[in-house]
């Protein structure tokens, strides 16, 4: 992989404030993603992660505030100045999107080879073999045997659907990914494994990860900052160690001891 | 026929429907909105066909209709008797003596001129409607020119049968912006739509929208670099008139597995019987 360039944030958060009537999502939220980082957004329901992984992601526009991204030539890019095309572009090129359920994003009546090939085929590659090939080679990354290319993603098991929509998501290479809740709904085994791969995956290709999760134990894993959200604040940053280990602010501190021990 | 506007419609629709013609027209491939109005025969029988054909047609024009390439099905017979009764135009079979030819499902195998304006009934005007049910959200795909969700399809043809298995409304692209869906013509036909000299004007009834295809523009059949497009026909002579070049329908002749090939366009068939018949009695 070509080096990250390291001097400057890939994506930054400015004082992004966001109502829904009279609910604060966010207020005056403040982020920066460095590339190659893995940042992990952590809070109860309701604090307003989600809400910030869709608005860096320009999915939601801010009442206020800005989404900085750079390009890999370094020019500047306001996320929700940017003209729509250009930002579709991005979303299926330098960008990718982890859901929590992958029905979301996959195409459920067109095979996994046709799944992960859509990214290649939108941008315009138009030879069958080469996107057989890619679509091969992502699927092996994710753990999926090849001969499982042409079938459709209905016969796939949870877990398997979930690392078809990770491979479909790196088919382009992607610099950044957003991920909402990427383990959510897996039981615990396949949590473990998909993890892992995750985490290999990312530290392997140098992509920037963007995580939101509820669980402490998925963010200490994967996440080398963290950012802990609370009534559409936030309340604490820092590396995840860091804060896990050693946590300042009560909610922060509550969070932590609120884990279950197994 | 009293009591009724020349060719059925009235001038205000003919107008607005003239106006949408004129705008598809200049946006080659473009799907233009149009108020459809109730016609006297039951959608999916061509009543967008029959509503640009009446706002087309003058009183000097030739009308041809065409149904599977035939003359003398019902519905053709009966779009034809409808235009000779309301708008008392003169009627033909003949592909090079009409002006106006109304089709379903075909293309004329004798090359149209550019005297000649060929009008297309279109069933579902939205080429990407069975991969992406989103209305709205294949008209922003239009308008950004994202295609690539045709190739997926294109894609799983491949990887599930080997081949494009597309016989018929073959996606294509028409000036290299817009995707278009041919109507139902089988994909033997498209390659006759690429740079043709006529006029092509599809009506969509029911969807209420009209599109075109101007005189002499490219249209190029969606395919992969490795798996190019491919004319399917089937590997006979016509049983008829021996065209080895045409398009052909397969007949079952009786209830023991007997079977005959024929041209599916009859006046193509006709006229080289015609003129095979001539030749003979001159030898």
């Amino acid at each position: 992989m070509n080096a990250p360039l390291l001097d400057a944030p890939l994506l930054e958060a400015r004082d992004l404030r966001l109502s829904f009537g009279s609910i604060r999502a966010l207020d005056g939220v403040n982020a920066t993603l460095w590339p190659g980082e893995v940042l992990a957004i952590v809070g109860e329901s309701g604090s307003g992660k989600t809400t910030l992984l869709n608005v860096l992601s320009g999915r939601a526009r801010p009442d206020m505030g800005q989404a900085i991204y750079r390009d890999p030539e370094g020019a500047a890019h306001d996320v929700h100045a940017m003209p729509a095309p250009q930002l579709r572009a991005l979303h299926r090129s330098d960008w990718g999107f982890v859901h929590q359920n992958p029905r979301d994003a996959l195409r459920m009546g067109v095979s996994a080879g046709g799944n992960v090939g859509e990214r290649l085929m939108a941008q315009g590659a138009r030879h069958y073999g080469s996107i057989r090939d890619t679509a091969i080679d992502r699927l092996r990354q994710v753990e999926i045997s090849a001969d499982r290319i042409d079938d459709l993603p209905r016969t796939f098991s949870g877990g398997m659907l979930q690392r078809l929509q990770i491979a479909r998501t790196l088919a382009t290479h992607p610099r950044l990914v957003f991920m909402d809740e990427p383990t959510g709904g897996l039981d615990v085994s396949v949590q473990a494994r998909l993890l892992d791969l995750i985490r290999s995956l990312v530290a392997r290709l140098g992509i920037a990860v963007v995580l939101v999760t509820h669980d402490i134990a998925v963010a200490r894993l994967l996440a080398g900052r963290i950012l802990v959200m609370r009534h559409g604040q936030v309340v604490e940053t820092g590396l995840t160690d860091q804060v896990l280990d050693d946590p300042q602010h009560p909610y922060t501190q509550l969070l932590v001891s609120s884990v279950l021990q197994a | 026929m009293s009591g009724y506007n020349f060719a059925y419609l009235d001038e205000q629709t003919k107008r607005m429907i003239r106006r949408a013609i004129l705008k598809a027209v200049a946006i080659p491939g473009h799907q233009v909105p149009f108020g459809a109005r109730e016609m006297p025969l039951p959608y999916g029988w061509g009543t967008g066909g029959i509503q640009v054909t009446a706002a087309i047609l003058g009183q000097d024009d030739v009308l041809k209709v065409i149904d599977q390439g035939a003359d003398d099905t019902t519905n053709a017979v009966s779009i034809r008797r409808f235009f000779a009764r309301t708008a008392g135009v003169a009627t033909t079979t003949r592909t090079t003596k009409a002006t106006v030819i109304q089709t379903r499902h075909r293309i004329p195998e004798t090359p149209l001129r550019a005297d000649q304006i060929l009008v297309y009934q279109v069933p579902l005007p939205e080429p990407l409607a069975k991969l992406e049910p989103s209305r709205a959200e294949t008209r922003q795909m239009h308008a950004l020119a994202e295609y690539g969700l045709m190739h997926v399809k294109l894609y799983e043809d491949i990887a599930r049968f080997g081949h494009i298995a597309i016989s018929y409304d073959y996606p294509v692209m028409v000036n290299g912006r817009y995707l278009m869906s041919p109507s139902p013509i089988p994909a033997f036909d498209t390659p006759k739509m690429h740079r043709m000299p006529a006029l092509q004007l599809f009506g969509a009834g029911r969807e209420k929208r009209i599109y075109a295809v101007p005189p002499f523009t490219s249209v190029r059949p969606l395919d992969f670099d490795d798996h190019p497009f491919r004319l399917i026909r089937a590997p006979h002579p016509c049983a008829l008139c021996g065209a080895r070049d045409s398009y052909l329908d397969e007949v079952l002749t009786d209830d023991r597995g007997g079977r005959m090939f024929v041209c599916s366009d009859t006046d193509y068939c006709a006229s080289r019987r015609d003129i095979a018949e001539a030749a003979g009695e001159a030898a």
